[in-house]
């Protein structure tokens, strides 16, 4: 008896993925853009999405924290548990889930505030008024995406004021201020410069250390610089998911390899 | 042929540009004219300082005061009303009803302003004041109160489509950035999307209250005619407008000093309306540099 339940116990420590997305199937409408879908993520991992446009990787991640909840006619079927809990659940409390699953998006969009009050947001928000801790945390997030040094002078000035680059970094921080342990990147880099894309890059494999990473990208090589694991979509199915060293070099799928080589999508 | 007919078009509408700016130098040299006239019976001193309105009467006082305090009044009535309802119906317009729901409700408001102003003031007159005094045992027949948030209520769909325009043209992506940081609906709203559309609610507020003080028939109907310096709402007052419009319609004989004195009164509403309007665009400027 005993020996079953410790096995049992050591079994779920075991398999504790971050996400574990089952028989996942969204539909827009009659639309279905995603179909049957099982994913798993593991903790302290970078997980690429990649595939054509149109293919349902973008909306997998924003399923992850249910940004599309305020399109009409939306719909979701399956399940999907971020730290073992439905987060499709009735009681799940929707604000709460997007601070522990931050996001990323393609434009960097900060707000129309100072660069201090950008990142102080996601605080202030939730109620925290002590201005120490709050400094505290602006100055941590800022350093964690090599931004501070770019900044400090600057604080109260525009976040407006930053290069496009700088802004996404921006963003990056403002995410990481409330400390999510997941964070959901939608072609971050997308809109930047090639310099602007490999320090935001450095910053993924810095941070990956402390949180699981998730990430939409068009672009093959980035994936293949970044990511863990990869999983390849086309037109709402996973067609392929492995370490990303596999599916670079020895994909299982030869629509995989085409799309990887660039010869179609 | 072609080029000739352009040259044509092109005059047409010089002229029709032309027209404009002609009509307002006309209205402000007739404007300026009289009231320069005016001003040689009537002292500006007196004229500003003075607390009494009574031209009309044997004892004569040519104090603007009273009048320019009616104004004040009824507008800071309307706008007390009518800011905080508009932007409420704007906010909730943008951000929580659906798209069908804002397609049928916007235009339906904004037919509100198409209701003619005597009808608000009659409106005003035999619906809003017996039932403001049932609720306030010392009001007037005629008030400022009354007569303010009647105005208010014209005003709301001026405020609301302006202010709902501003917050339309914030991008998604913003809203979107507010989401994913776990803000709920009202966080979004209120911490979000109306600070960055701020510059065009401030263009919304300050046109709505260009509005109200320019505003005639139903202060005229329904705050009663008694030029008053003060600042109690619950008691009858006369605003620059009302004032204009009850000497125009009267039996004051032309070119008589009480005659000019609505010129006077015109080009005081005008510096009133001048001063908002640059008053506006300063606001404007500040808030652009702060949020660009």
């Amino acid at each position: 008896m005993t020996e079953t339940k410790q096995h049992g116990e050591t079994v779920q420590t075991e398999s504790r993925s971050a996400i574990e997305i089952r028989n996942l199937s969204t539909y827009y409408g009659d639309f279905r853009a995603l179909d049957d879908i099982n994913l798993t993520v593991d903790p302290m991992t970078v997980t690429a999405l990649i595939g054509p446009s149109g293919c349902g990787k973008s909306t997998l991640i924003r399923v992850l924290n249910r940004m599309n909840d305020y399109i009409d006619g939306f719909r979701v079927e399956g399940q999907v548990l971020v730290d073992g809990q439905d987060i499709y659940d009735k009681k799940v409390n929707v604000e709460q889930l997007r601070k522990r699953v931050g996001m990323v998006f393609q434009k960097p969009n900060p707000f129309p505030k100072s660069i201090f009050e950008n990142v102080a947001y996601g605080l202030k928000i939730q109620g925290i008024k002590e201005k120490s801790f709050i400094e505290e945390r602006v100055v941590k997030s800022l350093q964690q995406v090599v931004l501070w040094d770019e900044v400090k002078d600057n604080l109260k000035k525009n976040a407006f004021g930053l290069s496009g680059g700088q802004q996404q970094r921006l963003c990056i921080a403002r995410t990481l201020a409330v400390e999510p342990s997941i964070v959901l990147m939608d072609e971050p880099t997308s809109a930047l410069d090639p310099i602007s894309t490999a320090k935001i890059e450095e910053l993924v494999f810095e941070l990956k250390s402390q949180y699981t990473f998730v990430i939409v990208t068009h672009n093959m090589q980035q994936a293949a610089r970044i990511s863990d694991k990869t999983a390849f979509f086309y037109m709402g199915n996973l067609i392929e998911v492995g370490d990303t060293q596999q599916i670079f070099t020895n994909p299982g799928v030869k629509r995989t390899e085409y799309y990887i080589r660039g010869q179609f999508g | 042929m072609a080029r000739k007919s352009e040259k044509y078009i092109e005059g047409g509408l010089f002229a029709g540009a032309l027209f404009t700016v002609l009509t307002t130098a006309l209205i402000l040299g007739v404007l300026l004219y009289e009231t320069v006239i005016f001003f040689s019976d009537v002292s500006i001193v007196e004229f500003l300082t003075d607390r009494q309105w009574t031209p009309l009467f044997d004892e004569k006082h040519f104090g603007i005061l009273p009048l320019l305090s009616g104004t004040i009044l009824t507008t800071l009535v309307a706008i007390a009303f009518s800011v905080p309802v508009g932007l409420v119906i704007a906010i909730y317009l943008n951000e929580y009803s659906g798209r069908r729901f804002r397609s049928i409700v916007k235009p339906m408001l904004e037919m509100l302003a198409a209701v003619p102003t005597v009808v608000y003031g009659f409106f005003a007159l035999v619906i809003i004041t017996p039932f403001l005094q049932g609720i306030i045992p010392g009001l007037a027949g005629f008030s400022a109160l009354s007569a303010g948030l009647v105005m208010g209520i014209m005003i709301i769909p001026y405020v609301t489509s302006l202010s709902e325009d501003a917050l339309f043209a914030v991008p998604y992506s913003l809203r979107e950035a507010a989401y994913g940081m776990g803000s709920t609906r009202f966080q979004t709203a209120f911490r979000v999307t109306l600070p960055a559309a701020s510059s065009g609610v401030i263009v919304a507020i300050i046109l709505a209250i260009s509005r109200a003080i320019g505003e005639t028939m139903i202060v005229a109907i329904a705050a009663g005619q008694q030029p008053r310096l003060t600042m109690n709402p619950l008691v009858p007052i006369e605003t620059i407008t009302a004032y204009i419009v009850q000497v125009s319609l009267g039996d004051v004989p032309h070119n008589s000093l009480e005659y000019r004195t609505i010129f006077a009164a015109g080009i005081t509403l005008f510096a009133l309306t001048f001063l908002l309007n640059s008053m506006g665009n300063w606001l404007r400027k500040k808030f652009r540099e702060k949020y660009d």
